[in-house]
């Protein structure tokens, strides 16, 4: 069950695979949460018989962190200047484009609020599908909570932080100390680089002329579709995307723009719950590794 | 209004984070949330796209984003980086858009 997968624009792509429900309470579950245990003694996704290779010496995972940090920052900032681009595009203003990147901060959030309003929907309808979207940065609170540890001040603004690309990085580090570092350096820079990328290009789309003659309004369609695919590698995510799709397009000719596809989270909502618990059939070893972090091309 | 729903998605998703950060781990570890949790992203942007793609106003419309939207399709079955499908639908969509 793939939990967030994120498609970088290096062409990588960043998976996250937390434990599905079949496997929540096992062994694995409860030993990889266990913050006494130390990481480096964890059990890893190596068959048996492939013992972990030893942590590296910290100023060479530090080294090495960083530099990862470093890399997504700045493919997100490129990632924020198409976000920027397409948020005026649909009538947002360049201090409203700037609002979303520095208080919501979360990509794809962003991305529907902008394609709701653009396609004139009301405005608290694009809210309410950007909650809804933001709502899995909660399950990646649930993963990162034990590992960074923080109160109070720190607490509010580690929250903030919380976003798919420094999940990703913090998880599956060797030592917790490089994982508490990836969750900063990559949250830190993605922040500053995501606000900037989105400055820029709310900047360079108002020199760009109609935005329908370039094909502007389907930028957003094929950034949702890029999101998308990486999660439909299994037989459920397609029954909930046609579902949800069918129900919006039925419900989008006699209900108010950007409703439509709140009652397609609803319907897919419902399916979820009635679904039976269990996922079918075994998968390969690495599918089973949760909190495995991997790059794949 | 826009910055009404600006600041009230803003402030939603913020507390989504900090939820997560906050609330008992047995809560989000339930099985309902993790399979809402797992299948309402899926049906969110499914349900965008069709609604962007597919609609004009309260109308059905299949149109040059469709063909942009297929051409995206195709990038991402070459496991195009984000961008370029990106760039490959609204290039496609321009291009159609300019001949008809």
């Amino acid at each position: 069950m793939t939990f967030s997968d994120k498609p970088t624009f290096t062409g990588k792509r960043v998976v996250l695979r937390p434990a599905g429900p079949e496997h929540a309470d096992g062994p694995w579950e409860r030993k990889s949460n266990d913050p006494k245990v130390p990481r480096s003694a964890r059990p890893s996704s190596d068959p048996p018989g492939h013992p972990a290779p030893a942590a590296p010496e910290w100023p060479a995972a530090r080294a090495s962190v960083l530099r990862d940090a470093a890399g997504i920052a700045l493919t997100s900032g490129a990632y924020a200047v198409s976000c920027g681009a397409i948020c005026t595009a649909a009538g947002l203003t360049i201090l409203q484009t700037l609002a979303l990147s520095l208080l919501m901060f979360t990509g794809a959030s962003q991305f529907a609020i902008a394609g709701v309003i653009g396609s004139g929907g009301n405005p608290l309808a694009g809210a309410a599908v950007a909650v809804l979207l933001g709502s899995r940065n909660a399950l990646y609170g649930l993963r990162l909570a034990s590992l960074l540890n923080v109160r109070g001040a720190r607490k509010a603004l580690a929250a903030q932080l919380v976003i798919d690309e420094s999940t990703a990085m913090a998880v599956g580090r060797d030592t917790e100390r490089a994982g508490r570092l990836g969750f900063w350096a990559t949250g830190v820079g993605i922040y500053a680089l995501w606000s900037l990328g989105n400055l820029l290009g709310a900047l360079g789309a108002q020199v760009l002329p109609d935005p329908e003659v370039l094909g502007m309004d389907v930028a957003a369609p094929a950034a949702f579709l890029a999101l998308l695919a990486p999660r439909m590698r299994a037989g459920r995510p397609w029954v909930a995307a046609l579902l949800a799709a069918a129900t919006a397009l039925l419900a989008a000719p006699v209900l108010p723009a950007g409703v439509p596809v709140l009652l397609a989270a609803l319907v897919v909502g419902v399916l979820a719950l009635l679904l039976p618990s269990k996922a079918t059939g075994p998968r390969p070893a690495p599918e089973n590794a949760p909190d495995s972090v991997e790059e794949a091309s | 209004m826009i910055w009404y729903a600006v600041i009230a998605a803003s402030v939603g998703c913020y507390l989504f984070k900090l939820a997560g950060l906050s609330v008992p781990e047995r809560v989000l570890r339930d099985d309902r949330t993790r399979r809402i949790a797992a299948l309402l992203p899926v049906g969110l942007l499914s349900a965008l796209i069709a609604t962007q793609t597919f609609t004009t106003g309260h109308h059905i419309a299949l149109d040059a984003r469709a063909a942009g939207l297929g051409a995206a399709v195709i990038a991402l079955l070459f496991r195009a980086p984000f961008l370029v499908v990106v760039a490959v639908a609204v290039t496609t969509t321009a291009l159609l858009r300019l001949l008809g």
